[in-house]
C-alpha cells in the first residue's frame, strides 16, 4: 500500500424487491383496491402481515409495491402532502390532483427513484370509480384496472380478459359485453385472482387486505353482511370506504 | 465585526443539506400545480460521486434486462406537415422490459389547444416536462398578450432537457402546432437535438412508419388521404416492430387548434380496416392482400 488511494465504494445499492402484489379495479360508481400483505426478501418471507394498501381519505385509496421501505416513506409523505392541503383548503385533495400530487412527487426523485409501483383508486368529484397506475418516475394514467407486483404477469391478462373481455366474442344476438361490472362480481374476481396467484406465485400469500370505496351515487350504501366487511371512513355523508381481510395460502 | 461580515458576505450562503432537502415548499400550494414557485423544479440526488452511474446501474434497462426499476418506454410516432395542417400520429404501447405494461397509453400530450407534444423514450420524463411546457406556454400568453409559437415553445423544451444532458434523461418527441407562420413541427430530444422540418417518426418502429410515409407522402395530400397516411404508417410500425402496437391515435391540426380524429385498434386494422372512411381502402391493411390479392384494388 502506498497510503495514497482513497478508499473508493464499489456499489451502492439501496433497492430490495419485496414481493407481493397489488391490484384496484373501477366500477361505475365504486373502487376496489387490493393487496396481500406477505413481505420478502428472495426466498425468506420477512412477515405474513406487511400492509401495502393504505386509506389516504374517504375518497382516495393508495396502494404501494416494490421496495417496502420506500413504500412507507412515499405513503407517509403523500399523507403530509394531503394533511397540508385539507388544513388550507378545508376540503380532501380530490382524485385527480392526488394523482398529478403523486406524478410530481415521484418525478422529483427521477435521478433516485423510488423503487415503487403506486395504483391509486377511488372516486373522482365526477362520483365515478376511477384508477390510476404509475410508473417509479411518475408517468401515469387513468383506467379501470390494473394489476402491478411480483404477479402482475398472473393477474393483469386474467383481468384483462374478464373486464375487459379482451379475446372474447360476445354471443351473436346476444347482448354486448357490459361497460362496467357489478361491485359482487368485482370483489369476486379481486378475490380469485389473489387466491390464483397465491397457488403459482412464492413471493404472494398470507392475507389478502381489501379496500372498496363506495360513491354517494352507489344505490346501496353498505356492504352485503356476509363480506364481513368493516367501516373505515371518518364522515357519515361522503364516500364510504370499507375493508375486507381474507386469509390466503400462507405456505 | 466578524459575524457582522460573515452575516452580509456572499461567500456565506448556508449549503442546503442533502439528506434534508424538501422538494418543495409548502407555501407552494395551489399556485404552481407542484412545480417550484422559481420556475424549476428541484431533483433529489444520490448523495456519491456519480449520481447518474447510480442511475444507469438501476434503471437502464437496455444495459442489463435484470434491473429492478424498468421505466416504461414509448415507442412508434410520426408527424407531418402538410397543406392542410399537420397530422400526429402514435401508437399506444408501453413496454417494460419484454411486458406490455399498458396497450392505452396516451402518447401525444396536449399542451394547449395549439400545441401538441408526442411521447417516445421515458414516458414519465415526456410527461412531467411537456406538462411543464404547458405551463410555460401559458405564462408566456398572459406575459406577450399572444400564443407563443412553435418554434420559442420547443426551444423551451430543448434549452431545458439540454440542461439535464448527461443526467439520464431520454425523450424523444415532436413538438406540433398551428401559429401565426402556419403549421409547423419541431424535434426535440434530450441529447439536445431541434430540428425544424416537415416529416418526423421517433421510436423503435420509427424505420417501419418511414417506409409507409415516406412513400405516400407530399404536400398536396387532402385532409383525409393525410389521416389515412398517418394511420397507415403507424399501422405498418403496430406490424412489424414488437414493441409498437395495440391501438393508433390519429390528430389532426388545422388553423383554429387541434382536432382528435380517433383512435384505431391495429389488429382491426390488420383485418377489417379503418371502416368505410374517404381516403381508406375499404378493406383490411394486411389480411386480404396476404389471402386475397386478386379482390385488393393495385395502385398504379
Amino acid at each position: 500500500m502506498d497510503g495514497k488511494t482513497a478508499p473508493q465504494m464499489r456499489h451502492f445499492n439501496p433497492y430490495s424487491d419485496n414481493g407481493g402484489t397489488i391490484l384496484a379495479i373501477a366500477g361505475q360508481d365504486f373502487a376496489v383496491i387490493a393487496g396481500d400483505t406477505r413481505q420478502t426478501v428472495g426466498y425468506e418471507i420477512q412477515t405474513r402481515y406487511a400492509p401495502k394498501v393504505f386509506r389516504l381519505n374517504d375518497k382516495a385509496v393508495l396502494a404501494v409495491n416494490g421496495f417496502a421501505a420506500d413504500g412507507n416513506m412515499f405513503v407517509k409523505k403523500v399523507k403530509q402532502k394531503l394533511e397540508m392541503y385539507r388544513h388550507a383548503h378545508a376540503k380532501d385533495m380530490p382524485l385527480r390532483a392526488i394523482a398529478r400530487l403523486i406524478q410530481t412527487m415521484l418525478y422529483a426523485q427521477r435521478f433516485f427513484p423510488y423503487y415503487v409501483y403506486n395504483i391509486l383508486g377511488g372516486i373522482e368529484e365526477d362520483g365515478s370509480g376511477a384508477v390510476y397506475s404509475f410508473d417509479p418516475v411518475g408517468s401515469y394514467e387513468r383506467e379501470s384496472c390494473r394489476a402491478a407486483g411480483a404477479a402482475q404477469s398472473l393477474v393483469q391478462p386474467f383481468l384483462d380478459n374478464q373486464i375487459y373481455f379482451k379475446n372474447q366474442q360476445p354471443i351473436p344476438g346476444g347482448p354486448p359485453h357490459p361497460v362496467h361490472l357489478p361491485l359482487s362480481r368485482v370483489i369476486a374476481l379481486v378475490t380469485d385472482s389473489f387466491t390464483s396467484a397465491t397457488e403459482r406465485h412464492i413471493e404472494v400469500g398470507d392475507e389478502l387486505e381489501m379496500f372498496i370505496v363506495l360513491s354517494r351515487s352507489h344505490p346501496q350504501q353498505s356492504l352485503d353482511p356476509r363480506l364481513n366487511a368493516t367501516e373505515v371512513s371518518t364522515t357519515a355523508s361522503g364516500e364510504k370506504v370499507f375493508v375486507i381481510r381474507r386469509p390466503l395460502k400462507r405456505d | 465585526m466578524n459575524s457582522l461580515v460573515s452575516k452580509f458576505s456572499t461567500n456565506n450562503i448556508p449549503k442546503q443539506d442533502v439528506e434534508d432537502n424538501e422538494e418543495y415548499s409548502d407555501s407552494m400550494w395551489a399556485s404552481s400545480a407542484g412545480y417550484a414557485t422559481n420556475g424549476l423544479p428541484t431533483f433529489r440526488l444520490p448523495s456519491l460521486q456519480q449520481p447518474t452511474d447510480f442511475l444507469r446501474l438501476h434503471t437502464d434497462d437496455h444495459a442489463d434486462p435484470s434491473c429492478r426499476i424498468k421505466i416504461k418506454h414509448g415507442t412508434t410516432t410520426l408527424a407531418f406537415r402538410f397543406k392542410g395542417g399537420v397530422i400526429v400520429a402514435v401508437d399506444s404501447r408501453a413496454t417494460a422490459g419484454s411486458y406490455i405494461a399498458s396497450g392505452t397509453v396516451e402518447k401525444v400530450i396536449r399542451i394547449n389547444k395549439f400545441l401538441l407534444g408526442t411521447m417516445a423514450g421515458g414516458a414519465a420524463d415526456c410527461q412531467y416536462w411537456e406538462t411543464y411546457l404547458g405551463i410555460m406556454c401559458r405564462l408566456h400568453e398572459l406575459r406577450n398578450r399572444e400564443r407563443i409559437s412553435v418554434a420559442a415553445a420547443s426551444k423551451y423544451l430543448s434549452n431545458l432537457v439540454y440542461s439535464y444532458k448527461g443526467m439520464g434523461l431520454s425523450m424523444g418527441t415532436m413538438i406540433c402546432g398551428w401559429d401565426k407562420t402556419g403549421p409547423a413541427i419541431f424535434y426535440v430530444d434530450s441529447d439536445g437535438t431541434r430540428l425544424k422540418g416537415d416529416l418526423f417518426s421517433v421510436g423503435s418502429g420509427s424505420t417501419f412508419a418511414y417506409g409507409v410515409l415516406d412513400q405516400g407522402y407530399h404536400w398536396d395530400l387532402s385532409d383525409e388521404d393525410a389521416q389515412e397516411l398517418g394511420r397507415r404508417s403507424i399501422y405498418a410500425a403496430g406490424h412489424r416492430d414488437a414493441f409498437s402496437g395495440n391501438t393508433i391515435n390519429l390528430f389532426h391540426i388545422k388553423q383554429d387548434g387541434w382536432d382528435f380524429i380517433g383512435n384505431y385498434d391495429v389488429s382491426k386494422m390488420h383485418y377489417d380496416g379503418p371502416g368505410n372512411i374517404p381516403g381508406a381502402p375499404g378493406t383490411g391493411y394486411g389480411y386480404e392482400v396476404r389471402t386475397n390479392p386478386e379482390a385488393c384494388v393495385v395502385a398504379d
